[in-house]
């Protein structure tokens, strides 16, 4: 008993280091292929598909089977993710990256839209609000109505544009 | 054949110049004889439709007899191409689609001008600007993109085959529905521009082409989602929405289109938005040709484009010719253009609706940022770069999510305005129903902290459930009404209120179909995927799914040769399908193309089906067996289902209403839904 007892704390900790050992390297390839994963549809493939780089489906294709390699090999290398996009620029050129940076002239391509919203927003409250202030509390037909001939025809016709939108 | 052709398209230009010039000059110059004129010009421009005709029916038959000494056969077709696709040569290159433009566009003006009588006036000023249109493709097809030019020296025994990626079924359907989309525009935008120069009286115009615009858009949301269905079918690479720039062309006019569907009903119902409402409809049109233009100049790259041509240039004048015609007009008549009625309340229908189209101008405006951006990247920097997929999500995701949360709101707000009582009495059990989504989907796991994309999904749920919920709300609260007057059941009232107003009703079928394609959409973060060599009897695999190969092999016809698998699909122990993803080598293009498999697990899922989506990659050279990759995409069948959904809701809206029925048993009326007011 007492020989039992002495061998298997040993043998529990080989068991439990190797354990160990199996889930970080699982853990690991996990990471790694999450990483290039997430790098790799960062990248276009550059044959002129317009796809993304692991999207690139093309039977044949003369480059996306290489860039991915490289994409692995860059990885093994000690570089951020920033510095293994950075080496696909200098090699194919900005258009492998498939979005914009965050830096530079780049930047208007991400903050334009924002600005058009913000624009256009206060664009449409300015004029709701001079629309209701213009005439007291808002209501209403506007004097003089702009050459707009309202006879019979028109009312008869906004008659049919009321039954076509109410119940 | 080539010389019939090259003389019809000859003949469908100089009526085409005569049906725009003695047009206008009848316009200018009313007087004794003007009337004479200006119908010899109706009656050119009826028979461009004929000679247009007749140089595409030359073109097809050319196909057809397999007449390679015409270079644009020789360049998109072949002896062993099959007979629907002989069809869609006509659309598969430059100068074919340009004729298909012309006729399609020629087919809408014999229509507008046999119904002349509708307002003989308003009609001649949209024929002579349709004409003015007209004689700018004829003049493309005559002068820069000739589809009867002929091949010099020997003829060719075959010609080079349509590409691989059009040889598909709805391929012969999407063109068309896109071009029926693209040319319909022109329409409306014809009976604007000829309303403002002429100082149309009131909103008649609108009434007379509400038709037009919304045929039009029915086919232009046909064709955008053909396309996206095609794109899922045929690329092969799990998606179906890729952000191309010809995507963007489609969708483009969609978006300022469905904008003007919705502002126009503020023109018409309280003589608002007037300058807006024109302006919309002239930047639809102009989008429309604007795509034309992207597929053919060869600006931006696209799987899409065409070969890069100085046809582009011909396009950026068509484009600057009509601003400055639109600018000429709207300055001379802008007075015109004053709206008779003014906002009242934030709260109300018309705040929705002047939301609703900053929201789609503001989607369309980036979607065209996006699109042009490498240009002006290549301007400023000296250098192109690429505007791909995470652009557009990360920016239109959000527009989007507000675009559904006013389809939710917006019918239920009245015209002029509403009291928040109201609106909180309509809204609470559709605002319960969305919130009770969202807690089951964080109940089933789906955590919205975590990843911005389970955020977005959680929030496209719970808003397309507001939407559904609001339509039903709309459809039971009107039907009781109806049941109540007529002592009708609730379905029957239902249906009997929809032919009543067949316009709102189709409408909210729309907006449900929408709430059909987000749901769908959605599904998207989920997605998911795998990829592996296969043997004989080798497994993979993907979700609660196990892919085991059966067999591998390889066919030949005149057409392509193909290698294919035979993949057996298990869940569990059970066997729940067989797939065969096969790649094609077409041998006139000498091209090779991938046909991926898709089985809707509709038996499996239920309503949350999943296409199991299969692609034979290749075969691995050292070893000779085929690389597959699974996709489990979730929820995609849902977008198709929607689009449907959506097209049902146009046609029942075009359908005219009914005449209100009698009421047959005297009944309580209760006080109209809060929607129903005016």
């Amino acid at each position: 008993m007492p020989m039992i007892s002495h061998k298997l704390p040993s043998k529990r900790v080989i068991q439990i280091v190797l354990l160990s050992l199996a889930i970080v390297t699982l853990m690991g390839a996990g990471d790694e292929d999450a990483r290039f994963n997430q790098l790799g549809h960062k990248l276009m493939c550059v044959c002129g598909c317009n796809q993304v780089l692991l999207e690139c489906n093309h039977v044949g294709c003369p480059l996306s089977d290489g860039m991915r390699g490289e994409l692995v090999a860059a990885m093994s290398r000690p570089d951020s993710d920033d510095l293994v996009l950075q080496s696909f620029v200098q090699k194919y050129g900005p258009t492998v990256l498939i979005a914009p940076t965050t830096s530079g002239f780049n930047r208007v391509a991400w903050v334009m839209p924002y600005l058009a919203l913000a624009l256009g927003l206060t664009t449409v409250v300015l004029v709701v609000r001079a629309w209701r202030g213009s005439d007291g509390r808002g209501a209403g037909r506007v004097v003089g109505g702009g050459g707009v001939d309202g006879g019979p025809a028109l009312d008869q016709f906004r008659e049919q544009a009321r039954k076509d939108t109410e119940l | 054949m080539s010389q019939i052709g090259s003389f019809a398209l000859l003949l469908a230009l100089a009526l085409s110049a005569y049906s725009f010039l003695a047009g206008l000059f009848a316009l200018a110059r009313p007087g004794p004889g003007s009337d004479r004129l200006g119908e010899t010009a109706r009656r050119a421009g009826i028979a461009v439709f004929a000679v247009v005709f007749l140089a595409a029916l030359v073109l097809v038959i050319s196909a057809f007899q397999d007449d390679f000494s015409i270079a644009y056969i020789f360049h998109h077709s072949n002896r062993d191409l099959p007979i629907p696709y002989k069809f869609a040569v006509l659309w598969s290159g430059q100068e074919g689609s340009l004729l298909f433009w012309s006729l399609l566009l020629s087919a809408y003006g014999l229509v507008l001008r046999l119904r002349h009588k509708t307002d003989s006036r308003l009609f001649a000023h949209a024929s002579v600007i349709i004409a003015a249109v007209q004689v700018f493709f004829l003049l493309l097809l005559n002068f820069a993109a000739h589809p009867f030019a002929v091949m010099q020296g020997t003829l060719p025994a075959d010609g080079n085959g349509l590409n691989p990626l059009l040889q598909y079924p709805e391929m012969v359907i999407h063109p068309p529905m896109l071009y029926l989309g693209y040319v319909g525009f022109t329409v409306p935008f014809a009976f604007a521009l000829g309303a403002l120069a002429m100082r149309y009286p009131g909103e008649k115009w609108i009434h007379i082409t509400r038709r037009w615009t919304m045929v039009t858009w029915g086919f232009l949301t046909c064709g955008v989602f053909l396309g996206a269905h095609w794109a899922y079918s045929v690329l092969g690479w799990g998606g179906y929405w890729g952000w191309d720039p010809v995507e963007n062309a489609s969708f483009m006019p969609w978006l300022t289109g469905t904008a003007f569907l919705h502002s126009v009903m503020m023109q018409e119902k309280r003589g608002m938005l007037k300058v807006w409402n024109v302006w919309l409809i002239f930047v639809t049109f102009m989008l429309s040709i604007f795509g034309t233009f992207l597929t053919r100049s060869g600006v931006v790259s696209s799987v899409h484009a065409f070969a890069q041509s100085s046809i582009g240039d011909w396009f950026v004048g068509f484009l600057a010719i009509i601003l400055a015609t639109c600018i000429l007009f709207y300055v001379k008549n802008r007075s015109h253009l004053q709206s008779e009625h003014r906002l009242e309340s934030l709260v109300s229908r018309e705040s929705s609706f002047l939301f609703n189209n900053l929201l789609f101008v503001l989607f369309c405006f980036t979607v065209l940022w996006g699109t042009l951006f490498p240009i002006l990247s290549e301007w400023v920097q000296g250098h192109k770069i690429t505007v791909g997929p995470p652009f557009y999500n990360h920016v239109t995701i959000p527009v989007i999510l507000l675009l559904l949360l006013l389809t939710a709101v917006g019918p239920l707000l009245a015209w002029r305005n509403t009291s928040l009582e109201s609106l909180k009495r309509n809204f609470l059990w559709p605002a319960f129903g969305a919130a009770l989504v969202g807690i089951l989907m964080i109940v089933c796991g789906v955590r919205p902290w975590k990843d911005i994309s389970y955020f977005y999904a959680l929030m496209a749920a719970m808003l397309a459930t507001l939407v559904t919920l609001t339509v039903i709300s709309e459809f039971v609260r009107g039907g009781r009404v109806i049941s109540r007057h007529t002592g009708q059941g609730l379905l029957a009232s239902m249906a009997h209120l929809w032919r009543r107003n067949t316009r709102r009703y189709g409408g909210y079928i729309v907006h449900f179909g929408v709430a059909v394609v987000v749901t769908g959409i959605l599904g998207t973060p989920f997605n998911r995927e795998a990829e592996k060599e296969m043997g004989y009897g080798d497994h993979m695999t993907i979700g609660p799914y196990t892919l085991v190969c059966q067999s591998y092999t390889e066919e030949d016809n005149p057409n392509y040769s193909n290698q294919w698998a035979i993949i057996n699909v298990f869940r569990g122990s059970r066997q729940i399908t067989t797939m065969f993803p096969e790649r094609r080598f077409y041998k006139a293009s000498q091209q090779t193309q991938t046909i991926p498999q898709i089985h809707p697990t509709f038996k499996e899922d239920l309503f949350l089906v999943r296409d199991l989506y299969l692609v034979y990659e290749g075969v691995n050279p050292e070893t000779g067996r085929p690389i597959i990759k699974a996709h489990l995409n979730p929820l995609v069948m849902w977008i198709w289902i929607g689009a449907l959904v959506m097209i049902f809701g146009t046609i029942t809206a075009l359908v005219p209403n009914a005449v209100p029925a009698r009421v047959t048993a005297p009944a309580r009326i209760e006080p109209e839904p809060v929607a129903a007011r005016t």
